[in-house]
Parts: structure tokens; C-alpha cells; sequence
């Protein structure tokens, strides 16, 4: 986790290849979703899970088939309420996930907002914080077939403790979030969005804040 | 993804500069560029120059020459507006702490450029401040404002039309109020400061009937230049500069006068009053017609009063579907107009405007807002209509949220 730290940064702070606000890759998905749900009621999905609510401005749910001898997912279906580069970003981790024949669900698992903002050839600064939902609702996707077939000891919780009930925005979340360089609560927010969406969290936001901060900056 | 067309509806933004304008500060440029504060011949062609334009705006406003602040736009003079009153009153009122704070009122649904100062005075303790809510369809009570008064009161500052919602405020009505609560108290104070930067186009700017004090301008939503405001301070309000250095703008504003922006905002001005009353007659029918178009979509609202409105400013709400994703395929449609949701902002709150009429997140995320120029025509009305339904039912289609309208 930490390697990809200085990687996200450099990601982050390219404004698109031509200069504009979004990448062209990020247009292109935007105006052209891949793999979106056309049909839920039709859609036999093995898994499902839905993060966000719509008055913090973004919500994904994410459907996915799995091969259950592979363990491949074979097919994944997505809807987003969000703005240009959440619509992207979560049509860009549809492709990923299926594309080459589709990822074993334990490497699904570890798609990380870092690694769809790189394919999508960077997001603006203020914009990173509406791509990282979608990996969350896969990951909810993956548990709950876990959930439906039984397995579940292959049920992995968040890492971490849930500290934004809406968001569900883990205490990792906002450590992450300092090591790569959000020291106030504003900067934390502007990367999670923890606690637009549960302000009653915020009190605890702040400690965690203040806490990574000691660990790992004022040294 | 080829533009057929260029429809530009974000006049509440920027407009584009007239060509007259251009043409009258031209030569101010290159031919008439001395410093108007320098007395040698050239210097006083250029003093001539700004003498001129600030006489036609005071005559516009019915007010003095001298009464006219230049700035460098509406931010600044707001900000002057509001420290100006503040620091003036310091001996008054102890600033400083020691004895009385001031007490200063607005409204929710000012523009960054009142609300930020003022809440940043709060925050440091310089002021004590009241907020007074707008009701639901964004018009501010007189009743309300009234009731906020106190004895410590310095400063009341509405804005004339909203930027977002464009909803007219009763500012005449504010002002005679305030004036007669002055005379039943005996004080020069609360002074009465409005920023009339979207109303300078379509509304009345006579101080006299507004009962203003202090008045907010600026070029360049009049296709002015940007770059270019003014603060109209009625003769005896105590005021206290905020920039210091050479003493320009009866020392309330110091710096060299911007000679060509000060002249083209005369002549913006002066063109935007003089076709104000029969632009505002066009406009308010493609307004109409833009609102009625809108609204027979499923699940949209208008934001703010339909009549007490700016005749040329549309917002509407469309449920589940998120403001800059919608403004964005208008935009790939040649249709420029802009949202209030908070993706579009570099903050992650969405519109205060529209949460101020008490409208939910939701809706203030799904807003869009469309204001019209001098180059919008009934055309360009009829292929936004034609275009919006196919726009809200792809981002629909791709939502995961359905929402039912009680979350308006």
C-alpha cells in the first residue's frame, strides 16, 4: 500500500494528456460507459453491492458473474449517480476486472482507486475522491457471493474499522489518506469524503487525523 | 464528438464583451495610457477620461461622481464594502475587542464574495453575524431583515439578484425600512450595502429609490471588461480603505485607475441600461419558455420564485441524476450552462444557494443552471428542450438511485 503512495501523486496531478480538465480516456468513458446495467431485472447476478448515498453526490452499485470453478469473474455490470469521473472511473474498473478473461475474485479484491485513475491517464486533483467508491461497492459485490455461496470465511470486512457508516469509509481509509499527504481535516475529506455523508463521525475523523499524523509526518 | 453548435448560457458567469465597449477603450491602450493622477497634459487627457465615465455611471445610479469607488471587481468590492463599514466603525463600536463587537446581517444565499468575509470576521470574533434564511422561493422577508436589527448593527448587506437562482430581493423595501428604523433610533447606522452585480443588466440602479448606502458593480457580467467594478458609497457613509498606497479613489482605493476598463464599464453600463426594459420583456418569454420545456420532464423542479426572478435565469433540478455529468453532455451537445452540484465546485458542498431554500442535497447535486444573453435566441431555447430529455434519461438509465419526489 504505502509503495503506491508517490505514484498516486504523480497520477493526481496531470491534468489530462491535452491539457483539459479530463483526460480523454476519461471522456471517452464518460460519454461511451462500458458495461453499464441495461437490464437489472433480466440480470442473474452471483453478486451485488451498492456504497454512497446520493446527497453526498455519489453512489455505485456493482453486479458481477463468477465462474465458479475459475473463480474468474466473468461478467460485471455497474450504475453510478456521480459526476464525470465517478461514471468513468467505475466504467474503467468494469473493464478491468472482465477484460483478459477476467480477474480471479482475490485479485479483484485488490483493485485500488490508484490503480483505476492510471488507466484512466489521471484525474484533476479535486476530482480523486468521486473515483474511489467503486472498487468499495466490488468489494461488496465479492462478499456478498462469498455471502450467497456459502463461503464465508472468504468474507473479508473492510481492512479496518468502518468509521463513516454512509460512506463506509474505514479508519485506513484516512491513513492513507495522511501518508499521502492530507494533514487537515478539509485535505482528508477532499481525498475520502468521509463524513458528508455521516457528520457525526467527524469528531473521530479528526483523532484519527491527529493520530497518523504523529505517527508517521512529526518524526 | 463534433460541436454543431455553440450555444453559450452561462451569461450569470462571464458575457462577452461588446464590440462598442471595445471600440471606447481602445484608444486607452495605446494612445491615451498616461496616469490620470499626473498633471502634465496627457496624464490630465487620461483624468478626463475616468472624470467622464464615472459621471455617466453616477448619473445611470442617480448618485455623485464622487460617490463612485473603481475597483477591480465585484470580490473587491464587496470585501470593501464589508471591512471598509468595519474598520470605520472600530472606534465606535471597540473592534479591538475591549467593549462592543458589531453586528452585521445577510443573507444565505449571498454570493462567496459577502458570505466568506463575513464568516471569516466571525470566526476570528471581529463580528457577531445573522444569517437570515431566505423563504422557500428564495425571496428574503423585509420582515425578517427587520427583525434582525440590533443597536450594534453596522452593516446589512443583501444582494439586489441572486447569481444562482436569480431571484430578485426586495431591496427598495429593505432600504426604506432600515431608513426609517435610522431615524426612529437616531443613528447613521446599520449602513445598507447591496451587491447588484446580476441585476445590473435587466434591473433599476437608482440609489435613491434602492435607499442603498453602499452598491456593488462590476463590468464584466455586462459585457464589460473583467477586471473592473465599482463600489458606490453614498456621500457621509464612513468608510475605510482596505488597500492603502497613493491615495487614488478619494484614498479609499489606492492604485493607479485602470483608465480603458474604467471607460469600457461606463459604456457597458450605460448600454446595458438603456435596453434593459425591452431586453427584460424578450428574455422573460425565452425564460418561460425554457422553464415550461424543462419542466415536463419527470422529477424537476424550478429553484426560486418563477415571477421574482431575473428575467434571464433558469435553474432547474432534475432527481437522480448528478448536476456536472448532465452539464457536461450539454456541453459535448455545444450547450454551455453550469450546475450546482458539488463535483463541479472545488468544495464538497453543493450549492449553499439551493440548500439555503431548503431543498435536499439531492436536489442541489441534480441542478442545473441556464442564464441567457443578448445572443439568445428562441432557437437556441427550443434545442435545449430538444436535447435535455434524452440527457436526464441516459444519466437516469445509468443510476442506480431512484428517488421519490419528496426529496425535493
Amino acid at each position: 500500500m504505502k509503495s503506491s503512495t508517490k505514484k498516486t501523486i504523480d497520477v493526481a496531478s496531470r491534468q489530462g494528456s491535452d491539457g483539459g480538465f479530463y483526460s480523454d480516456t476519461v471522456k471517452e468513458h464518460f460519454f461511451h460507459p462500458h458495461n453499464f446495467m441495461e437490464d437489472e431485472v433480466g440480470y442473474k447476478a452471483d453478486g451485488q453491492g451498492m456504497v454512497g448515498s446520493p446527497a453526498c453526490g455519489d453512489v455505485m452499485r456493482v453486479w458481477i458473474k463468477v465462474d465458479p470453478k475459475t473463480k474468474k469473474i466473468k461478467d460485471c455490470r455497474w450504475k453510478t449517480f456521480g459526476c464525470a469521473s465517478a461514471i468513468a472511473a467505475t466504467s474503467m474498473m468494469s473493464d478491468m476486472v472482465i477484460e483478459k478473461g477476467g480477474l480471479t475474485l482475490e485479485k479483484a479484491r485488490q483493485i485500488r482507486p490508484q490503480d483505476i485513475m492510471e488507466r484512466l491517464g489521471g484525474l484533476p486533483a479535486r476530482k480523486i475522491h468521486c473515483s474511489v467508491l467503486g472498487d468499495k461497492a466490488l468489494r461488496a459485490a465479492i462478499n456478498d457471493y462469498y455471502r450467497k455461496t456459502g463461503q464465508v470465511d472468504k468474507i473479508e470486512i473492510e481492512q479496518g474499522r468502518i468509521i463513516d457508516k454512509v460512506l463506509k469509509i474505514t479508519d485506513h481509509d484516512i491513513e492513507e489518506a495522511v501518508l499521502e499527504g492530507a494533514d487537515t481535516l478539509e485535505k482528508v475529506q477532499a481525498k475520502t469524503k468521509v463524513g458528508t455523508g455521516d457528520p457525526a463521525c467527524i469528531p473521530e475523523v479528526e483523532q484519527l487525523i491527529r493520530f497518523y499524523k504523529e505517527k508517521y509526518c512529526e518524526k | 464528438m463534433k460541436n454543431q453548435k455553440n450555444i453559450y448560457l452561462d451569461n450569470a458567469a462571464a458575457t462577452p464583451l461588446d464590440p462598442r465597449v471595445l471600440k471606447a477603450m481602445l484608444p486607452f491602450f495605446d494612445k491615451t495610457y498616461a496616469n490620470p493622477s499626473s498633471l502634465h497634459s496627457p496624464g490630465q487627457a487620461a483624468n478626463k477620461a475616468v472624470m467622464q465615465a464615472r459621471k455617466s455611471i453616477a448619473s445611470i445610479l442617480n448618485g455623485h461622481a464622487d460617490e463612485i469607488i473603481f475597483t477591480s471587481g465585484g470580490t473587491e468590492s464587496d470585501n470593501l464594502a464589508i471591512r471598509g463599514v468595519l474598520e470605520a466603525a472600530v472606534p465606535k463600536l471597540g473592534w479591538d475587542g475591549s467593549t462592543q463587537v458589531p453586528h452585521v446581517v445577510t443573507t444565505a444565499i449571498e454570493h462567496h464574495a459577502v458570505l466568506e468575509p463575513l464568516m471569516y470576521l466571525q470566526k476570528i470574533g471581529a463580528i457577531k453575524l445573522t444569517i437570515i434564511k431566505p423563504k422557500k422561493d428564495g425571496v428574503v422577508s423585509v420582515q425578517d431583515v427587520l427583525d434582525a436589527i440590533k443597536h450594534n448593527t453596522v452593516l446589512v448587506s443583501i444582494m439586489y439578484a441572486n447569481n444562482e437562482i436569480g431571484t430578485i430581493q426586495p431591496i427598495a423595501e429593505i432600504g426604506k425600512v432600515l431608513l426609517r428604523w435610522r431615524k426612529e433610533n437616531n443613528t447613521a447606522l446599520p449602513y445598507f450595502h447591496s451587491d447588484a452585480c446580476q441585476a445590473a443588466g435587466y434591473l433599476d440602479l437608482n440609489v435613491e429609490k434602492l435607499h442603498v448606502d453602499l452598491l456593488t458593480l462590476n463590468a464584466g457580467k455586462i459585457y464589460g471588461p473583467k477586471g473592473v467594478g465599482l463600489l458606490f458609497v453614498r456621500r457621509g457613509t464612513k468608510l475605510a480603505p482596505i488597500t492603502r498606497g497613493g491615495g487614488q479613489e478619494r484614498g479609499l482605493r489606492s492604485g493607479t485607475e485602470n483608465t480603458p476598463g474604467i471607460v469600457g464599464m461606463a459604456k457597458a453600463l450605460e448600454l446595458v441600461q438603456k435596453d434593459r426594459e425591452k431586453e427584460s420583456k424578450r428574455l422573460s418569454l425565452l425564460r418561460n419558455r425554457l422553464i415550461d420545456g424543462l419542466l415536463r420532464l419527470p422529477k424537476s423542479r424550478l429553484n426560486g420564485d418563477a415571477d421574482q426572478r431575473l428575467p434571464n435565469n433558469v435553474n432547474i433540478s432534475f432527481l437522480d441524476i448528478e448536476g456536472e455529468a448532465a452539464m457536461l453532455y450539454l456541453d459535448a451537445k455545444g450547450i454551455a450552462c453550469s450546475t450546482g452540484s458539488a463535483c463541479a465546485s472545488s468544495s464538497l458542498d453543493p450549492s449553499h444557494v439551493i440548500l439555503a431554500l431548503g431543498m435536499s442535497y439531492e436536489a442541489a447535486h441534480g441542478s442545473l443552471r441556464f442564464t441567457f444573453g443578448k445572443s439568445t435566441t428562441k432557437s437556441d431555447v427550443d434545442y435545449v428542450v430538444s436535447v435535455m430529455p434524452g440527457i436526464v434519461e441516459m444519466l437516469r438509465k445509468i443510476s442506480p438511485v431512484t428517488l421519490d419526489m419528496s426529496r425535493f
